[in-house]
């Protein structure tokens, strides 16, 4: 068991997570790990829930994360790390992108967001650091960029280097110019480096 | 979509299941693949398109991409066809007879099970239709054997000159996992040769085909006995042990690394002497399948003591959380029920929604207010009508249901509901699988009906695939397209009942509908604006409110379009003393393509073209990050 790493990523359908995830697996595989991602997101496309699983190391049997054994979560809103804390394995660490997704089931009414889902999980006794993906990829120019600012975050909580997955990450991007491999060089960075004032902040 | 180059033979590639079935159809020198879209199935077809060299389409529904296939077939060349679940319960009536007749060329028939339901209206078990065609069966459990598996099923296809299914879930067709690729191989099929007592399935001719489909059976009995499929691991902790198949075979893994397990890779028909061979490997003996208790019930009427559905339910995935309490509970074992250091929070549900400006939002948004109907829905995108705001679908059965059951409703009225208007909302696409046989039937029948067809030029739910409504084939390439107005007049709709309208025009979308419920006979009306995922849809102008001119009506609210946002709520007592709720709105600009449909009900004209102050960046499509 504990040489298999799991990594849960959720969000929104439409965010990117499920592309995330792959781009995580990518990085495993590179460094010569199996490798399992799943998700069930079939009608997630518009606007549900995604939970993405990526399972990685010697040799991977049930792509499913079981409750209570997630290494790390990375969460693209912040209802959704409340969401699915349960997920993470006593002391593991959730990283949120405190930016709010509000669907219209709550803008009508019938349900309410919670007003602060950081500090909700945190009082449940989650080790959460908590940033604003998306202002930073605002701050970039491109609000699309949250994707990478989201790995960039992960990138000093997994068993290989941040180095590694960047590489991963800007190969994605070599078709596109090298205006866009800095771009998301850039981004990646920031949410590094967001991650780690905030982990610095609370130590 | 576009060819590219397939990765070279024994790269080790991570794949979806649905793109390893994909690539081996390609390998096995398949000419002719054809399916409808359904989750989890549809990538399979996606992907074969962009390879070379093999022939792929878009069929009208599952019956016809299996006939397709079985022409193929005959003709000699290795055929593929897919479809998910339900799809086969369309398509059943040629397996059922192809069966008799067999195949020259090898078919495969890949049939995925939503376990789980995660995109489908119902959960079915399609490893039935092994036993009930009488054809054999591959389940396999991950990437590589889906890979591995196709090529095997083409082999055992020719070998026995019958169709093989393989049976996967979405735990297979949607996980992604390494794959060892391989070769393509080149297949010339011998092409058709006449032998009408073998395809032409007229009783005196298939009379004698039956005693060799039973006969086969044996045979392919005594195969799977063989098989490498299906092995036994003898394992060393002898309390239990397990038979199981699928991503099943994973979870028993993951959860008993030490017990004796008979992997069941082709698991039709039933390899009984294996099981046996298993069964005294252990005290017990418990079978592990996902959904139903097939394998178990025919091993016990084998007379083999074994253990299923008893312990483990007959619904959704057998994941390690359910498989190991299932099994500690057997052994009389403390139940290894960790308690969570953290209980699932109480969170708001975030179901599916329709997307920014999606046209049927305008149509939802009007069946909402007009009165006293009784909406019979059909299978696609716009089945989330039946949710909030709109709550504007009464029933979803199956494809093209919403036509036989608005007929049903019309001539089946009851005291309570024999003055309320029958609507039946169908898409395009579902409207060409099987929905234009109940309009027909309804014209027949002189029914009392008005058929909204969502014309969105996409087969929408299952990520906008192409389909004769919208003039393209599976590649792209242009193709003719179905007119719909003239094709519901060939049906025998009245031409002045049929209307043609914008759906993001919601006055004329309103008249039209209330005018037409009223009139006592079948009534279309098309509305024929493009999915906005699809790239006939043009974005214009974004929309935000002037916050001081909202009034907190929440009309906009109510067309159910995620773009708009609650920024404060309050309450107001009006003249006559009733309180209101009032909810001022903000627009997400970033995400808004302006369609407006929520500047049409906004009564203080509050919503205004957005006048950026810096240039932003639109996102095309979903939330936005």
């Amino acid at each position: 068991m504990s040489d298999i790493t799991n990594i849960l990523v959720v969000g929104i359908g439409g965010q990117g997570v499920m592309t995330a995830t792959e781009i995580l697996a990518e990085a495993a595989i590179a460094l010569g790990h199996d490798a399992k991602k799943t998700e069930v997101a079939g009608m997630a496309q518009r606007g549900g829930v995604v939970s993405s699983h990526l399972r990685f190391g010697p040799k991977v049997l049930s792509p499913q994360i079981a409750p209570g054994t997630a290494d790390v979560l990375l969460a693209f809103e912040a209802a959704e790390g409340l969401r699915w804390q349960h997920m993470l394995r006593p002391g593991a660490m959730a990283l949120v992108n405190d930016s709010r997704f509000v669907p219209p089931i709550v803008e009508l009414g019938l349900f309410d967001y919670p007003d602060n889902p950081v500090a909700d999980m945190k009082a449940a006794g989650t080790k959460v650091v908590a940033f604003d993906a998306t202002t930073i990829a605002q701050g970039l120019g491109d609000i699309r960029l949250g994707n990478t600012v989201m790995l960039g975050a992960i990138a000093d909580h997994l068993p290989f280097s941040a180095d590694d997955l960047l590489a991963c990450v800007l190969q994605r991007f070599q078709k596109k110019g090298e205006k866009m491999v800095d771009l998301n060089r850039r981004a990646f960075a920031a949410g590094r480096a967001a991650v780690g004032t905030a982990e610095a902040a609370t130590a | 979509m576009a060819a590219v180059m397939p990765a070279p033979a024994a790269s080790r590639v991570l794949m979806s299941g649905n793109e390893a079935v994909a690539r081996a159809v390609w390998e096995a020198g398949v000419k002719v693949a054809a399916a409808y879209p359904g989750t989890p199935s549809t990538e399979m077809l996606e992907v074969i398109s962009t390879y070379p060299d093999i022939y792929a389409e878009w069929s009208v529904n599952e019956k016809v991409s299996l006939e397709v296939a079985i022409g193929a077939a005959y003709a000699g060349s290795r055929a593929f066809c897919c479809m998910k679940h339900v799809g086969m319960n369309v398509a059943s009536d040629a397996l059922m007879t192809l069966t008799l007749t067999g195949v020259v060329g090898g078919l495969v028939i890949a049939i995925a099970d939503d376990v789980g339901l995660s995109s489908s209206q119902n959960e079915q078990d399609s490893r039935y239709w092994g036993r009930f065609a009488h054809v054999p069966l591959f389940e396999p459990a991950d990437s590589q054997e889906a890979y591995a598996m196709t090529l095997a099923a083409f082999e055992l296809s020719e070998k026995y000159q019958v169709p093989v299914i393989l049976r996967m879930t979405t735990r297979i067709n949607h996980v992604k996992a390494l794959v060892t690729v391989g070769e393509r191989q080149e297949f010339v099929g011998a092409g058709f040769k006449k032998d009408p007592s073998r395809f032409v399935m007229v009783p005196g001719n298939a009379g004698k085909r039956i005693p060799l489909m039973f006969q086969r059976d044996n045979t392919l009995r005594a195969e799977a006995e063989q098989s490498a499929w299906n092995v036994i691991e003898p394992g060393s902790d002898r309390r239990v042990a397990f038979i199981t198949s699928g991503p099943a075979y994973m979870h028993v893994k993951e959860s008993f690394p030490d017990a004796p397990v008979l992997k069941l890779g082709f698991s039709w028909p039933v390899p009984f002497d294996k099981c046996r061979e298993l069964a005294v490997l252990a005290d017990q003996v418990v079978v592990v399948e996902e959904v139903e208790p097939l394998v178990e019930t025919e091993l016990k009427a084998q007379g083999l003591k074994v253990i299923g559905k008893e312990i483990l339910p007959l619904q959704g995935e057998l994941a390690p959380p359910v498989i190991k309490p299932a099994i500690a509970r057997l052994l009389g074992e403390l139940v290894d029920e960790v308690p969570l250091r953290i209980k699932p929070a109480q969170v708001f549900p975030r179901p599916p929604t329709m997307c920014v400006a999606c046209p049927h939002l305008g149509v939802y948004y009007t069946l909402s207010q007009v009165r006293n109907l009784n909406i019979s829905g059909d299978i696609g995108c716009y089945t989330l009508g039946a949710g909030h705001p709109w709550q504007a679908m009464d029933t979803c059965v199956s494809m093209g249901a919403s036509m036989g059951v608005a007929l049903g409703m019309d001539k089946g009225r009851g005291e309570s509901d024999k003055d309320k208007r029958i609507v039946a909302v169908i898409g395009d696409s579902t409207f060409l699988h099987m929905g234009m046989q109940g309009l027909l039937d309804m014209v027949y029948n002189k029914a009392n009906v008005t058929v909204m067809l969502l014309d969105n030029r996409a087969v929408g739910m299952t990520g906008g695939q192409d389909n004769p409504g919208n003039g393209r084939d599976i590649y792209g390439d242009e193709a003719p397209r179905v007119d719909f107005a003239k094709l519901c007049e060939a049906l025998g709709v009245k031409k002045e009942r049929i209307h043609v309208v914008n759906p993001y025009e919601l006055p004329v979308l309103f008249k039209t509908i209330r005018d037409e419920v009223k009139v006592p006979d079948v009534s279309v009306i098309i509305t024929d604006q493009p999915c906005v995922l699809i790239k006939d849809y043009h974005k214009l102008k974004p929309f935000e409110v002037i916050e001081d001119k909202c009034t907190g009506c929440g009309n906009c609210i109510d067309v159910g379009c995620p773009a708009i946002h609650v920024t404060r709520r309050a309450k107001e007592v009006k003249p006559n003393g009733r309180e209101v709720d009032l909810a001022f709105v903000r627009i997400e600009s970033s995400v808004c393509t302006g369609c407006t449909l929520c500047v049409q009900p906004c009564a203080p004209g509050a919503i205004v073209h957005y006048a950026p102050v810096s240039p932003i960046k639109l996102v095309t499509k979903g939330c936005g990050a």
